[in-house]
């Protein structure tokens, strides 16, 4: 009668191996890709193994037990009154512990190891606005070469060099001085999570700044995105974090510390136009983007500087392709329409007004 | 008492009614079984709204960048969900239990106070009627159960200020009912029923009353700041303004960390009453799960930041909080395995409570085992807000809970309502629902480790989870099938007329079957008087020196009832005011949302309810 449980049960472990293979899943927290996910991962598999002996103890005893002892039809069969058994009770009240005691161990050294921030770290500041994620690089030597010569600063991808321990400080930003455009955008809780490199940490808007320190083994790209609940759009809050190696790494950083590129192209400059609204045209871009070396210095929304890089893979909290231009478009013609609740307005931009816009932004490599 | 029978029995406002029968008497019950029925109607009722609210989830999550619902709705519908079953489902379900079978097992006539028991009905009912209100008026909340700020109170639609003041509302009721139910436990238990011949039912209806009253105040000032703040633009939760978005977190979790105990300890004393019925033993090692019980209780209070392992406590309160959280899993150990006890060597009748009960403890194994991986804290900061946490609390709430809770639906079911519900679909909906249910929950398992995260209205084919995304929607609707199974078995049940073969048709252990079914107002002709732990079954049964049952021949036991005494039993009436009282806070709700004329016009109904209930005479003239 109960087969089918069990049947159900062996599926599940089953099924439970085959995610902890997986290498398809972009998200799969047991596939880690750095140590501070294999640490985690770790852990979890050390608790499973005891955890599936009480499982097979209590289940399998309870399946016994009901097939044993179950009652069968014209046998009156009265029971012996079992009331108790006092050493059996301090028993599986010891036993249970001492497992819970040792699994303790590693647990709390693990959670004293994850909490170290080695000073040699390099050091990101994580933004988390409703509903993207801004980057930026706070090191001394990854200044960037132009104005005030403030720090590297990208949106939706953190790019970094493969191998090397990152610490991440996490702030959460927007509302207040930043909703210029008169739609509210607030500082709420976030949690930023890569589950391939690093488990969660909660952002908290105010003076309370989290951290994380990981580093990834290998140059790729690894999935992330919001995990505290931050609103409409949560679900579509992600970011991708690109491990470059030596070579790459070096060249990115070289790319990322110039201003950005001034259009030649005769659509992109209509489109720069539009974006400073130079010709009286447009200009509203500026209320809340910036582009490094030009005017547009707001941070209400992403950092456009290098928006067409190879690197900056996706935009609009990662929710679409860069290179896909149809999506660009759809965008940047209403951006409520692909993403209810965006705090970007619908400028009503024409066709023409936005042909010229993408390619601006095509241009920004 | 001198005083107030000589007040004259015209002193109330209006004439206090008489009628016991019949519609109108079902709003002036003052009877703890017939509010106990309305209790779980009312309950059932918002059980069928929550679990269509979870189809509507699982049928968005069918399929990836689904269209079905948008972002706004999701959300709405995932919280409703969450507060649905919570709050308006599995809390009052309990409270019918407990409202119902408390009195009748330690040999009561009613709760203390019967007046404030048809209060706390209306007031919980009120309250959930207020909170799906908002659908019509501007939107349902939409920040999660949790309500976490700045989130939920800066969010601009008026859901979450229907959150703040509809469980304020709620909480009122469960504040009420958790002192009445206390004070009952503690107060009118018959003659020889001492607290250690109390069935673990009991036991456990009064450690959930007493978490109930510890922790409901303290999430009733969180949510008087949250409405401050959503209502008048405090800064209790404001981080521009100095304001501690974390303060909420820590008062939110104090209390609902207390509560999935709440949640849970009923359906574990339903559980410990079925399987020694059903297995023709008595409980294995009674203190010990009584014990064990009051041991979840005080560390419950103690576990609450393990739901906060990822907002950066830091290394000390994680540790600290780590090891509570594995500790409170030794005394959940010890309540297993005296279940499995009491079923070794027994005579295990598998009949639909049985199988509920057997398995709401396999279920809840195996929620209780993903639970003590969240308490590996550097682990949990993979887990936390994943699929895997909503499995693991599902297969403890739903699996749980849900189970523990049908299982006493069809045990007292021939005592309620004096007919049996068909034992064959009973058995056809535990084998779905357990299918069913393994099918929705099992699967998130794998999501969540598979990096979906929870409250996430779309999910993208990249991902890689649709599959097991698709399975777990297949399994939402075999448990809706099986819940459908549970309603025409009722309904036909229900048409048939009433009368049992057999008063006693499990062989029960305690004290509620002593009495007719359904039981007559006044419950027991003579307060009974207790002799034993399962005193019924010791009235039916001996034991020799080898511990082998004896049966008792019929009427040998001198506790036979006496018949003539009924016209002696002094029950008070029914009354108006409770429901009048209970009717005024939602209104002063409304106001705080809209209009001070309302808040007046709410606070002189309560004012003139509550007076009226003061003033009223004890029995009708």
């Amino acid at each position: 009668m109960r087969t089918k449980r069990w049947l159900a049960f062996g599926l599940l472990a089953v099924t439970l191996l085959l995610v902890s293979c997986s290498k398809d899943l972009p998200q799969n927290t047991m596939n880690p890709a750095g140590p501070t996910a294999q640490t985690e991962k770790n852990l979890l598999v050390l608790v499973l193994w005891p955890a599936a002996l009480v499982f097979l103890i209590v289940e399998g005893g309870i399946l016994l037990i009901s097939i044993r002892y179950r009652h069968r039809k014209g046998r009156d069969r009265m029971p012996a009154q079992l009331h108790g058994h006092t050493r059996l009770e301090i028993g599986w009240t010891i036993a249970p512990a001492i497992v819970l005691a040792v699994i303790m161990v590693p647990t709390v050294s693990t959670i004293w190891q994850l909490a170290r921030q080695p000073a040699d770290a390099m050091q990101i500041t994580v933004e988390g606005y409703q509903w993207w994620w801004g980057f930026s690089y706070t090191d001394p030597d990854m200044q960037t070469a132009y104005g005030d010569h403030g720090p590297i600063m990208t949106a939706d991808v953190m790019v970094i060099p493969a191998g090397r321990t990152i610490d991440l400080s996490l702030t959460s930003l927007g509302g207040g001085a930043h909703s210029t455009n008169g739609i509210p955008d607030h500082q709420v809780i976030h949690s930023f999570w890569a589950p391939r490199l690093f488990g969660k940490q909660d952002v908290i808007p105010g003076d309370q700044t989290n951290h994380i320190v990981f580093s990834a083994d290998e140059p790729g790209t690894y999935y992330g995105q919001c995990a505290e609940f931050c609103g409409l759009q949560h679900g579509r809050m992600k970011f991708r974090i690109v491990a470059l190696d030596a070579a790459g790494w070096q060249h990115w950083v070289e790319a990322e510390r110039q201003p950005a590129a001034t259009p030649t192209e005769q659509l992109a400059k209509q489109g720069m136009d539009l974006f400073f609204g130079t010709n009286g045209e447009g200009g509203q871009c500026i209320q809340c983007h910036s582009i490094g070396g030009t005017d547009a210095a707001a941070t209400a929304a992403p950092n456009l500087t290098h928006f067409a890089s190879e690197t900056h893979q996706c935009f609009a909290g990662c929710d679409f392709e860069t290179t896909d231009e149809a999506a660009l478009k759809a965008w940047l013609a209403d951006p409520n329409a692909v993403k209810l609740g965006a705090k970007m307005p619908d400028y009503g931009l024409t066709p023409d007004q936005i042909d010229a816009l993408v390619a601006y932004l095509y241009s920004l490599k | 008492m001198a005083t107030a029978a000589s007040v004259p029995a015209h002193r109330g406002i209006i004439r206090r009614p008489t009628a016991t029968t019949g519609w109108l008497s079902w709003f002036t019950t003052i009877d703890h079984k017939k509010i106990g029925i309305l209790y779980g109607v009312s309950a059932f009722a918002f059980f069928l709204v929550g679990g269509a609210e979870a189809l509507l989830i699982r049928a968005q999550l069918a399929k990836p960048d689904n269209t079905l619902l948008n972002a706004d709705q999701y959300n709405q519908i995932f919280t409703m969900h969450g507060l649905t079953m919570i709050f308006l489902f599995v809390m009052p379900m309990s409270a019918a239990f407990f409202n119902y079978f408390i009195p009748l097992m330690i040999g009561a006539r009613d709760v203390a106070f019967p007046r404030l028991n048809a209060f706390s009905y209306w007031l919980f009912l009120f309250g959930g009627l207020f909170l799906y209100s908002s659908w019509f008026l501007g939107g349902a909340p939409n920040g999660g159960w949790f309500g976490y700020p700045p989130n939920s109170t800066t969010d601009p639609s008026i859901g979450m200020t229907f959150y703040a003041i509809g469980l304020i509302l709620t909480g009122i009721a469960s504040s009420a009912g958790a002192i009445n139910l206390a004070v009952t436990v503690i107060n009118m238990r018959a003659p020889g029923m001492t607290f250690f011949r109390m069935p673990v039912f009991v036991w456990m209806g009064l450690v959930v009353q007493f978490l109930l009253a510890f922790s409901l105040p303290i999430v009733t000032v969180a949510l008087f700041e949250m409405l401050f703040d959503r209502r008048w633009q405090t800064n209790f939760f404001e981080p521009a303004a100095g304001g501690k978005p974390l303060l909420w977190q820590n008062l939110f979790w104090l209390f609902a960390h207390p509560e999935v105990y709440i949640l849970i300890l009923p359906a574990f004393g339903i559980i410990s009453e079925i399987l020694p019925v059903f297995s023709r033993k008595p409980l294995f090692g009674y203190q010990f799960v009584v014990f064990s019980g009051i041991a979840i209780g005080f560390i419950g209070f103690g576990v609450w930041a393990h739901h906060m392992f990822a907002v950066g406590l830091g290394p000390v309160a994680n540790t600290a909080f780590g090891i509570t959280t594995a500790i409170i899993a030794v005394p959940t150990g010890i309540k297993i395995f005296n279940w499995m006890g009491t079923m070794y060597g027994g005579d295990l009748h598998f009949d639909t409570p049985m199988l509920m009960a057997v398995g709401a403890v396999s279920m809840f194994v195996i929620g209780g085992l993903s639970g003590v991986t969240h308490a590996v804290v550097p682990s949990d900061y993979q887990q936390t807000d994943t699929y895997y946490v909503v499995a693991h609390f599902h297969y403890v709430l739903f699996g749980g809970a849900v189970f523990g809770l049908f299982g006493g639906i069809y045990y007292w079911w021939p005592k309620v309502f004096a007919r049996m519900l068909n034992e064959f679909w009973g058995k056809v909906q535990f084998w779905i629902m357990l299918i069913g249910f393994n099918l929705t929950f099992g699967p998130m398992h794998i999501l969540g480790l598979g990096g979906m995260i929870r409250r996430e209205y779309t999910y993208p084919a990249s991902l890689g989870l649709t599959f097991w995304n698709q399975v777990a929607t297949v399994g939402a609707f075999l448990i809706a099938l099986s819940v459908l199974i549970f309603i025409v078995n009722a309904i036909v049940t229900q048409l048939r007329k009433p009368g049992l073969e057999n008063e006693d048709p499990w062989d029960a252990r305690t004290l509620e079957w002593t009495t007719s079914s359904p039981p007559p107002v006044y419950n027991f002709e003579e307060i009974p008087v207790v002799h034993a732990l399962d005193e019924f079954w010791h009235r039916k049964y001996a034991e020799d020196k080898e511990g082998r049952l004896i049966r008792v021949p019929a009427g040998a036991s001198d506790d036979a009832p006496d018949t003539h005494r009924e016209h002696a039993i002094h029950l008070p009436s029914p009354s108006f005011w409770p429901l009048v009282a209970a009717l005024g806070l939602p209104v002063i709700g409304y106001g705080v949302l809209y209009s001070w004329w309302l808040v007046g016009a709410g606070a002189l109904l309560a004012i003139v309810g509550f007076m009226g209930w003061a003033m009223e005479p004890p029995v009708a003239d």
